[in-house]
């Protein structure tokens, strides 16, 4: 057996992808223009797939920091932290981000995948039980691979059914550790945060919540679900990512836990990768003060959010349940999905396209993000070209609805 | 949630089977449960996944005789776990291949509770 010979099955979906004449996993954007535009294949590109949430990419007083700490203290750290020792301004970001949840303790990460990885596979171990959502992110189902703990999947979003998971285990020993997300990524849902807590505090189990698309865009400051559910005191562990809302790269988990500071020394994913650069690091405290400082940036994203949701659901697309940063619009399968997907960029608008096995339950979907920086115009523009598409390629109806409750499923 | 209970019914079995599942009804399940519910109750979940014509049998290895894929496999688990009232860890599941051993895996579960 050759050693591609197991991807046969994969191989066999790309190429189904790929003949369609463009392969939606190697754009190449010959450049960006700003946090909306692009060029790709020559042409000028609305983005509405980068997860760029807040616009920040290109904020002037991030990307002046960026350069600033690049000639102070060049381009790369070379080494990990453990390794080459911390700069400063690492702590300084730490202590930051921890001031900005209220919490004792932060770690920063090189992505938010190795944040989760690592703290998730950590936290847990032999005799332990992880629950984690049957949405979760790949980040959470690989530290699920990385650990000795038992691993058991409740219904997304179901409260009632990690409730029944956690009666199951009784009075075994062991912790249990409860994994959730503020937004999920292919749908844009937020979890119902406060019935979770409810039910992690009648079984004594520890909440981790990933608020890596809603940091920024849900919560009174922008802290994210655990802020706007009211619950910020009860999650044990935060994580959350730079590279969505504070447009760069990184991640990092904050937790009043006394303890916190052993996970330095423990998990690997920390310990044996290069730390993040100056200049990441700089862009990133900048970015965490823009959020703190400009508050308008939240509610022009959801104003767009409620654009873009509104506009497509009007047209009868069948979309995510709830309003959120990500909008995903189903379509009926894979090739639908992708011809679709494919039309729009050549009608010079790029989104996600999104298809099993990395959707929930086996669905197609084209998925946008939206962004502060996006133009009402932009936007409405959005929404005509993929109404036109949708009606071509028969996935709504030429005479649109009447009237379509937001919000439906 | 899942697109697994929309396949045809092939084997109701009426006191088993629980719609729109949740926490509580799981309580009405009959105190024993024979083998042969489960794996009526696991075929009732394979049912749409058949290849062609051959039947599923206690033998049937689900990741390989049928058309069901990993992620489908693990949300058919979840709904079995609450049929049943018991959890089946994703290492247990790793090492499950055939109907008969999931059969066995929650016949097991169930007599520890
Ligand atoms: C829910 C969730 N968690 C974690 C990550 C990982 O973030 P990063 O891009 O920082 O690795 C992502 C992004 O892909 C995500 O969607």
């Amino acid at each position: 057996m050759g050693l591609f010979d197991r991807h046969a099955g994969l191989l066999e979906a790309y190429r189904d992808v790929r003949t369609t004449g463009a392969d939606p996993f190697q754009i190449r954007m010959e450049r960006v223009l700003s946090p909306t535009e692009a060029i790709i294949n020559g042409r000028k590109t609305l983005l509405v797939g980068t997860n760029n949430y807040f616009g920040l990419t290109f904020d002037p007083s991030c990307m002046e920091a960026a350069i600033e700490a690049i000639r102070a203290e060049g381009t790369g750290t070379t080494g990990s932290r453990i390794a080459n020792g911390s700069y400063s301004e690492h702590v300084l970001l730490e202590e930051e981000i921890a001031a900005f949840y209220g919490m004792k303790h932060c770690m920063v990460f090189t992505t938010g995948y190795q944040a989760n990885l690592g703290i998730i596979s950590t936290l847990v171990g032999q005799g332990d039980h992880l629950l984690i959502d049957a949405d979760s992110h790949a980040s959470i189902y690989d530290a699920c691979k990385m650990t000795q703990a038992e691993v058991v999947r409740f219904k997304h979003n179901d409260p009632s059914s990690l409730e029944s998971r956690l009666r199951r285990l009784g009075d075994k020993p062991g912790n249990r550790l409860v994994v959730l997300e503020g937004i999920y990524s292919m749908l844009g849902d937020s979890a119902p945060l406060r019935e979770f807590v409810d039910v992690c505090k009648k079984y004594g189990a520890y909440v981790l919540v990933d608020e890596a698309h809603s940091l920024g865009a849900l919560g009174e400051t922008g802290r994210g679900l655990c802020e706007s559910a009211g619950v910020l005191d009860d999650c044990h562990f935060i994580v959350g990512t730079f590279s969505k809302t504070l447009g760069a790269i990184g991640g990092y988990c904050v937790s009043n836990d006394p303890d916190f500071d052993i996970l330095r020394v423990t998990v690997r994913s920390y310990m044996f990768t290069a730390s993040l650069p100056p200049s990441i690091v700089a862009s990133v405290r900048q970015a965490l003060r823009v959020v703190k400082a400009r508050p308008e940036l939240r509610k022009q994203l959801w104003d767009n959010v409620a654009t873009l949701y509104d506009g497509l659901a009007a047209q009868g697309f069948k979309l995510g349940p709830e309003h959120g940063p990500v909008v995903g619009v189903h379509l009926p399968d894979r090739m639908l999905a992708i011809g679709f997907w494919r039309a729009m960029l050549d009608a010079g608008i790029y989104v996600n396209v999104a298809v099993p096995p990395a959707t929930p339950n086996g669905v197609s979907l084209l998925r946008c993000s939206v962004c502060a920086a996006h133009t009402p115009e932009q936007l409405q523009h959005m929404i005509e070209i993929m109404t036109g598409i949708g009606r071509q390629l028969g996935v709504i109806s030429a005479t649109p609805k009447l009237r379509v409750v937001a919000g439906n499923r | 949630m899942s697109d697994l209970g929309t396949g045809e019914p092939l084997l109701r079995t009426a006191q088993l089977i629980v719609e729109n599942d949740d926490v509580a009804n799981t309580l009405e399940l009959p105190r024993l449960t024979s083998r042969v519910d489960v794996i009526r109750e696991i075929c009732r979940h394979l049912a749409p996944y058949q290849a062609g014509e051959r039947p599923i049998v206690g033998e049937t290895i689900i990741a390989k005789d049928l058309t069901i894929d990993s992620l489908a496999i693990m949300d058919m688990v979840m709904e079995l776990e609450d049929s049943f009232d018991v959890s089946i860890p994703m290492n247990v599941v790793a090492e499950i291949h055939t109907v008969d051993q999931l059969a066995d895996t929650i016949l097991d579960l169930r007599a520890k509770r």
